[in-house]
């Protein structure tokens, strides 16, 4: 059981580390693209199965500890309790982690089919693999690490796979750009998520979930106090990860990445790994109200701010990213008002109808040869009908219709943020109704009308034709960088009419369309002649814990006020399609949303612009960051260096050449001094050696006579 | 008539005299044959005053080793007069002077 479980993260490591030596090996030569897929389907498939397996035969939660990972200080003793820091490397399977686990696996494995077959004409086929692979191998450790740490590995791991894919074309500027804001805003919120961890441990004394929320709940008024600062801190990390007001601007640049990591990482699992923290924290936000109201607040905002965005972005991709940011608020929005199980219920719900979205997205742009811009396109329902028809359905969905699974999961929601306060669901309905709208202006501009990217045929001017451009003046859109491409995808652009993606995309298409219709049932609500709790809000109970001895249970308003809510809610998500229907469906050259877009110049200008909210940022933290670098950087080369350089002056000087001088006066002097000593006195005594024998024996004999002398005379 | 025997100290005398006469014969002469001659003239100084010693302590070896002297004498002239000849082979002249290579 336990090894099995192993198994399931590290398959998806064994293909990344296999496609990854392949891609890293010989990066010029063409890989081989059926060994890549083997490598890479079969590791998620393989991985998707045991996990199953594994979901349906393990009945409670259990975990295992493979290893301890990092014993430091055991058994010390200070301030009058233990504060050994052990950390196990331990996998939980529970209800919750096998919800998660479940739409990580077979989503991953959908995406990855589907990305055979829309990446098949990129470089970097197998580089690309490796790097998905990866990635599921860091969310399924995030999703299965049984305390904090582990998680925060996957955490982390997670994001380092996402700046990589962001930045997938890294011979585009804006994609390396993108990946490195990405990147630096995940890291604001993973800094915030650190230290809540840092707390959680020096409060309660470990990191592992069951042992954190065990002494909570047994001691809900001791902890209260830590709760609030533990959970508002975890929140950071959730708002990065999660793209929430105000780190959210990471995500719609996210975008330039290829269109299958969009739907997985951006849509499907990463980016929903803040609810599923959340969700998983449960017992330390319920101890604090203060807590449950950020998260509750700042979900509420983010789903309507970014849902206005969306109003007025012409990049389906853009559209679609907005429409994620939208939706990840309101899984907040229903974790803050106390609906854990609901905004599971709508993370799961999301990744159907989203991932469908994207990929139906991705299968448009693929049809379109590159093209992303919604104004260049049109009449595809002729061109590409599976696409359109699973589009539809996923459309649908999002809007919250009846029977399509986004209903279930938002009414969920929308009836948890009534009975918490009215004001919280009508910001909820309102969001659904702008949801609903713009959402269905993507579809009916993709799909309906005619289609009008053939008409840039050769004359591809400066000018767009289309859209509200003509209108606005240029000089409105500071983003310029707004319709980009996919590299792979921009060679063949408009050459040829749109067509039909193969089957291994519109396959996953339909699947996932399918799920998105029934994916909800489980979730059918009492109100509608359901059992309550329904099956899966009975299915995540256990997570729940009692808490102060008190089973918790999100409180039910009554049937008839639930149906009168979900009434009203589809009303107003009514109220948007048929606008959006009056609006670009009914008359093709959209004069009313033309005329809107010219008297309410200036909020159109501000939608378009995503409330300046990027430029806000540029020059509040990244103008003040780059001059205080430029600062830095003046005084590095200019004081640091100048001293550096003044000590080498000084040296040269000082030593250089003082020591010079002294070798090349005394040293060489003595040298030289010597050598002149011995040739002067060879100069002086080569004259004794006269060459006359006789003057040899006369010194010689006056020696004799001299020695004679003192010997005889001077003898003492 | 009483034999009359000279005492040591004038042989010594004697063969100082004739050391002295030949050294300064091998220092100021330049003819090569009489600086030969003066060196002869110091050994026998020497073999006097060997003989000198071997009469007043009635030894026989300064007489053994004066008879020695003399043969190493005659082959020491033999090679002398050899070495004159070649110079005078060489420089046309037995003069001491001129054979004054080996000045430094």
């Amino acid at each position: 059981m336990a090894s099995l479980l192993l198994l399931v993260p590290l398959l998806p490591a064994l293909g990344a580390l296999i496609n990854g030596i392949r891609a890293f090996a010989r990066p010029l030569e063409p890989k081989s693209k059926k060994t890549t897929n083997f490598f890479a389907l079969a590791s998620t498939l393989l991985s998707a199965l045991i996990a199953s397996y594994l979901v349906a035969t393990s009945g409670a939660a259990w975990e295992h500890s493979y290893y301890t990972w990092i014993p430091a200080g055991v058994g010390h003793v200070s301030g009058g309790f233990l504060s050994d820091f052990t950390v196990s490397f331990a996998f939980r399977i529970d209800p919750l982690s096998s919800v998660m686990l479940m739409v990580v696996t077979w989503i991953g494995f959908l995406i990855h089919v589907y990305a055979t077959g829309y990446m098949a004409h990129e470089t970097g086929y197998t580089r690309f693999f490796a790097y998905l692979n990866l990635f599921m191998f860091m969310m399924l450790l995030l999703v299965l690490g049984a305390n904090y740490v582990v998680m925060f590995v996957g955490w982390e791991g997670v994001g380092l796979c996402s700046y990589l894919l962001i930045g997938f074309y890294y011979d585009k500027n804006f994609a390396a750009d993108a990946g490195k804001k990405a990147f630096v805003v995940n890291r604001i919120g993973d800094f915030g998520f650190i230290l809540g961890i840092f707390l959680i441990f020096n409060t309660f004394g470990t990191a592992d979930y069951a042992r954190v929320f065990a002494l909570a709940g047994a001691h809900p008024l001791q902890y209260a106090g830590a709760a609030t600062a533990i959970c508002l801190l975890l929140f950071v990390g959730a708002c990065g990860k999660s793209a929430q007001i105000p780190l959210y601007v990471w995500l719609p640049d996210a975008m330039a990445g290829p269109t299958p990591v969009s739907a997985l990482i951006h849509a499907a699992t990463m980016v929903t790994a803040g609810v599923y923290m959340v969700v998983r924290s449960n017992v330390l936000f319920r101890l604090s109200p203060v807590a449950m109201m950020v998260v509750a607040l700042v979900g509420a905002a983010t789903a309507i701010f970014a849902a206005t965005i969306g109003l007025a972005q012409n990049d389906i991709k853009k559209v679609l990213a907005y429409s994620t940011v939208s939706q990840l608020g309101y899984m907040f929005l229903g974790a803050g008002v106390g609906a854990f199980t609901a905004a599971i219920f709508h993370l799961m719900t999301h990744a159907f109808f989203k991932a469908c979205l994207f990929l139906g997205a991705g299968s448009v742009i693929h049809g379109c040869g590159g093209e992303q811009d919604m104004r260049k396109m049109g009449g595809l329902r002729k061109y590409m009908p599976q696409t359109r028809w699973t589009m539809l359905v996923a459309t649908l969905a999002i809007a919250g219709m009846p029977l399509f699974a986004g209903f279930y999961s938002k009414d969920e929601i929308l009836a948890g943020a009534f009975a918490f306060h009215p004001g919280i669901w009508f910001l909820g309905a309102a969001g659904a109704g702008l949801t609903a709208f713009y959402m269905f202006r993507l579809y009916f501009m993709t799909f309906s009308g005619h289609y009008r990217g053939a008409e840039g045929v050769g004359i591809e001017t400066s000018e767009p034709e289309h859209g509200g451009d003509d209108l606005i003046p240029s000089a409105v859109h500071l983003d310029q960088g707004d319709a980009h491409t996919d590299k792979g995808h921009g060679h063949h652009a408009h050459a040829h009419a749109p067509h039909e993606s193969p089957l291994v995309m519109t396959g996953v298409l339909m699947i996932l369309a399918i799920l998105s219709i029934f994916g909800g049932w489980i979730g059918w609500p009492a109100a509608m002649g359901g059992g309550f709790p329904t099956p899966f809000q009975r299915w995540l109970e256990p997570v729940l814990l009692p808490l102060g001895g008190r089973q918790f249970h999100f409180h039910e308003a009554s049937h008839a006020q639930e149906l009168i809510l979900m009434a009203a809610s589809v009303g107003i998500a009514a109220v948007g399609i048929f606008l959006a229907f009056r609006f670009y469906k009914r008359d093709e050259t959209w004069a009313v949303p033309k005329r809107l877009a010219t008297r309410l110049r200036p909020l159109y200008a501000l939608l378009t612009n995503k409330y300046f909210v990027d430029e806000i940022y540029d020059a509040a933290v990244v103008q003040p960051t780059l001059i205080f670098s430029r600062a830095l950087a003046w005084f590095d080369v200019n004081i640091i260096d100048g001293l550096v350089n003044l000590t080498r002056h000084i040296t040269v000087f000082a030593f250089g050449h003082g020591s010079s001088l002294f070798d090349r006066f005394v040293v060489d002097g003595a040298v030289n001094g010597l050598a002149d000593a011995a040739a002067g006195s060879s100069r002086m005594f080569r004259k004794l050696q006269s060459g006359f024998v006789q003057n040899y024996a006369l010194v010689m004999g006056a020696g004799i006579v001299l020695i004679a002398a003192v010997y005889l005379f001077l003898k003492p | 008539m009483p034999e009359v025997v000279p005492s040591t100290e004038a042989y010594l005398m004697l063969s100082g005299t004739l050391f002295a006469v030949g050294l300064i014969g091998v220092i100021i002469r330049r003819n090569m044959i009489t600086v030969l001659m003066a060196i002869e003239l110091m050994m026998n100084a020497v073999n006097i005053n060997l003989v000198a010693f071997s009469h007043r302590f009635a030894s026989l070896e300064g007489q053994v080793f004066t008879i020695f002297v003399i043969t190493v004498a005659a082959g020491e002239a033999a090679v002398g007069l050899a070495i004159i000849i070649q110079l005078y082979r060489l420089k046309s002249s037995i003069n001491v002077d001129e054979a004054s290579e080996l000045n430094g």
